[in-house]
């Protein structure tokens, strides 16, 4: 038997040895280039006037906001600085007041001022003749912006926001260059000047995109990667086979469950997977101006059919949806309690009294046997036509007799806007979770209010809730707005929030998951342990 | 012979208006167009405001035939405008592919060929033996099976068995000769057994028709031996419709590639046809069809020109 003094020492090694590699494993390792898969490639290089992922995930490394969410929160929904240092807010909430951080730079070499952040802003609130902003309408509560000195840049309010801070860590608004914009509003479009961690590289149009470590990036000692490497790869199977044969780190949009479950396995320990919900969301729209959808007790019992939770297990396991839940992504601050959630029409646990009450309101409106609708659907496997195959099963549950028809995607937006549906499947994207964001289309003169509600409680709910400054009231104000849209007149049926999976190599570190496929593309805090 | 050349060189711009015409027209008959798709992605609710103004930028708020018009005279000038979706000009775009789609069809064409010709003859030589029966197999094999799925096959192979796969970036052959290799090699040998599957069944049948003629059997009966026979008299006659199927195979590789380009995620032509065609981008789908339908006609041109300095009939005709 060694003697206690050795074993202690013994023990005390045992301890270093275990401490030493995991303190290690945890301290940022700089250089290394990361090659992640981009489903998608960027029309223009311009975020201000772009709608697509592929343009956020190559090119945001070159790039900073004036805020941004917080890179290590799961819900990205705090807005932390990003070139703002610091900001306060006025007593009465309409102005607020940014310390602009000094010594950041372009690459190009000159030195940021709060004049391009208000070049930047002018451009997206104000854009110039023949210069698109796909967001100045999210704006709308901005009454001006100034910049009196070189590191101030000031907001004013026409009414008190409280959303707006979020909306200005909004991922889509890079902070462009004064002067340039000046001599070419267009300039952004085809050219890249950041002030981001990465420079660019190269873009080899349809392969790849390059960026390279900004030795002067202002945030000392970032970045950690030596460059990276985007490469873009349409088709889902080359894309899980990049990652399976380790062409490829990462890829930042998602993969579906059974993508997932192939890369784990082959894998094994060299995959790390994180998942999220996903602040996307296939809804169903009925045409309120189409009978019977005009009546809001056919609207109800449609809702009334679907079992959400056993949907939630079987589709869970094929497609890309999985929680239960209301207006509002699960986890986040405005997220309906599943107490509260179980008592929206639909969403009891018991489907057999859901769907007798269902029948019943049929019934009462008239159609006591069911009826033959068609119900239009996008013609994209995931996870839209799982979706509808799962929904068209439910609806007969209640007698219902429903005709799926594929509406291939180019044509599938025209036929929503102009209305040529009973009832057809809708979705939503938003980059960040927040009411004023992902609910704007449910307000009756929304132009994507293609089911054409007409309800002037939804507004008057809509406007109140967006200049609730006290979050608890805020609350009150999205449960009422809630239980209206869903319940009540069923303006909409929510399917199931869709879920965001993320297995990458495991040596990738320093990146979180959000419910955002539009957030924590900076890459200023990403690593690689190998 | 000259004016046989002139007729058939006049005979091509016909062609190409037509072809002109009939995509310009099919292209817009789809629903949806370029500013839908791009505008309305996952937020799905940009203003109709914006649609409007983006329409009228690309001229599509104006009659058909003055953008048709409009468009013509680029062509005729060599302006095939700017892609719609990138704002990038459309000849830009393609020759960046043009390179890849090229040398995969030319390797696939080494493929073919190495294959196809020496089995060709094998199985009309020793026809109705194993050999040929063996032959046949392997084309028919190679004619049912899409070049597409082979390739998955061969990816799922040098993943499973090598925990390899092919590099996903283009290097150009010119650069590094031994990385371009190793990319494009795969899709080469997919696209290849398929095409050589063709040109085998067609070199084995103009072989088996050849040595069947009088000429053959005089060079034999003169006592030529078998070498000299097969080489001088059979496989030169045998291969006026064998090269026929090779050269248009090859025009159709220049941009029909279009899943083996997806599957080995090939930055060429094809898979920018399908870009194209999902982003309805009017002008680089024009321009892609003009280019195919060119290299169909040229080849064609070439062809004909081939046939009648090898055949003199044709060109007194």
């Amino acid at each position: 038997m060694r003697p206690p003094l050795a074993r202690a020492l013994g023990a005390a090694l045992v301890l270093l040895i275990a401490v030493i590699p995991a303190g290690a494993q945890d301290k940022p390792r700089t250089g290394g280039e990361l090659v992640f898969v981009v489903p998608s490639e960027p029309p223009s290089y311009d975020a201000h006037q772009e709608e697509t992922f592929g343009v956020i995930h190559p090119i945001a490394p070159h790039y900073n906001t004036l805020l941004r969410t917080d890179p290590n929160d799961k819900t990205g929904t705090k807005p932390v600085g990003d070139i703002a240092e610091s900001w306060t807010v006025s007593k009465d909430g309409l102005t607020y007041t940014f310390k602009i951080r000094r010594g950041v730079k372009f690459h190009d070499g000159a030195e940021l001022t709060s004049k391009d952040v208000k070049a930047s802003y002018d451009k997206i609130l104000k854009p110039p003749a023949g210069v698109k902003s796909l967001r100045k309408e999210a704006y709308e509560s901005i009454a001006s912006i100034d910049a009196p000195d070189a590191t101030t840049f000031i907001i004013k309010l026409k009414y008190p926001e409280p959303s707006i801070l979020l909306n200005l860590a909004s991922p889509w608004n890079w902070i462009y260059r004064a002067e340039t914009l000046a001599k070419d509003p267009h300039w952004y479009e085809k050219n890249v000047n950041g002030t981001g961690p990465f420079k660019f590289g190269e873009h080899v149009k349809g392969s790849h995109w390059v960026g390279k470590k900004n030795p002067d990036y202002w945030d000392k000692g970032k970045p950690y990667l030596d460059g990276y490497r985007a490469i873009f790869i349409s088709s889902s199977a080359a894309q899980v086979a990049a990652v399976r044969g380790e062409r490829a780190m990462i890829q930042f949009r998602s993969f579906s469950p059974p993508e997932r479950d192939q890369l784990t396995q082959a894998l094994g320990n060299k995959i790390a997977v994180q998942e999220s919900p996903w602040d996307c969301l296939n809804f169903v729209s009925m045409h309120h101006e189409k009978k019977p959808f005009d009546d809001k007790r056919v609207r109800r019992a449609l809702s009334l059919a679907l079992d959400r939770y056993e949907g939630s297990k079987a589709l869970s396991k094929i497609t890309l949806v999985k929680d239960v839940a209301g207006i509002q992504v699960p986890g986040t601050p405005f997220a309906t309690p599943p107490a509260e959630l179980e008592k929206l029409a639909g969403y009891g646990h018991d489907i057999n009294a859901n769907r007798a009450e269902a029948k019943r309101l049929l019934k009462e409106a008239g159609v006591p046997d069911g009826f033959s609708f068609v119900f239009k659907n996008r013609g994209i496997p995931h996870p839209y036509e799982p979706l509808g195959i799962w929904l068209i099963s439910q609806w007969k549950q209640i007698g219902l007799n429903v005709r799926q028809e594929i509406i291939e995607a180019s044509a599938y937006h025209p036929m929503l806007k102009r209305g040529d549906f009973e009832v057809a499947m809708d979705f939503q994207c938003g980059f960040i979770v927040e009411p004023d964001l992902d609910l704007p289309r449910f307000i009756s003169t929304s132009d994507a209010n293609y089911g054409r509600h007409k309800d002037t409680v939804i507004d008057d709910l809509m406007h109140r809730q967006g200049r609730a400054t006290d979050p608890e009231e805020r609350k009150k104000i999205l449960r009422q707005l809630e239980k209206r849209l869903l319940d009540e007149e069923a303006h909409v049926i929510y399917t199931l929030q869709w879920h965001r999976i993320i297995p990458h190599l495991a040596k990738v570190k320093g990146w979180t998951i959000t419910p955002s496929h539009y957030l924590n593309n900076q890459l200023d805090a990403v690593w690689l342990s190998e | 012979m000259w004016k046989y050349l002139i007729k058939r060189f006049l005979l091509m711009f016909p062609t190409l208006l037509g072809v002109a015409l009939l995509t310009f027209v099919l292209i817009r008959v789809i629903p949806g167009d370029v500013v839908e798709l791009r505008y309305a992605g996952d937020r799905g609710a940009v203003s109709q405001d914006v649609l409007t103004k983006e329409r009228a930028r690309f001229g599509l708020d104006q009659p058909l035939w003055k953008q048709f018009a409009t468009w013509i005279i680029g062509v005729a000038r060599l302006d095939f405008g700017e892609s719609m979706w990138t704002g990038a000009p459309i000849w830009q775009e393609i020759r960046l592919r043009f390179a890849l789609s090229l040398q995969v069809a030319i390797m696939a064409t080494i493929v073919a060929v190495a294959l196809a010709i020496p089995l060709g003859v094998l199985a009309a030589l020793k026809q109705d033996t194993w050999i040929d029966y063996a032959v046949r197999i392997f084309s028919i094999a190679g004619l049912a099976t899409p070049s597409f799925w082979l390739g998955i096959v061969f990816i799922l192979l040098l993943l499973v068995v090598f925990h390899w796969l092919p590099p996903m970036i283009y290097t150009p052959f010119w650069q590094n000769p031994w990385e371009n290799m190793k990319q494009l090699i795969w899709p080469a040998l997919a696209v290849g057994y398929r095409y050589s599957a063709v040109a085998t069944r067609m070199t084995r049948s103009a072989m088996l028709e050849v040595l069947r003629e009088d000429y053959i059997r005089t060079a034999r009966a003169k006592g030529l031996v078998q070498r000299l026979v097969l080489a001088r008299h059979a496989l030169k006659n045998a291969m006026l419709p064998v090269l026929t199927v090779v050269a248009l195979e090859f025009a159709f590789l220049i941009g029909g590639l279009v899943v083996t380009e997806q599957v080995f995620n090939l930055n060429g032509l094809g898979l920018l046809f399908v870009q194209a065609v999902a982003h309805r981008d009017y002008t680089l789908i024009q321009a892609l069809v003009m280019l195919v339908a060119g290299a169909f006609i040229v080849v064609n041109f070439v062809m004909d020109v081939g046939y009648a300095w090898i055949d003199p009939r044709i060109r007194y005709r």
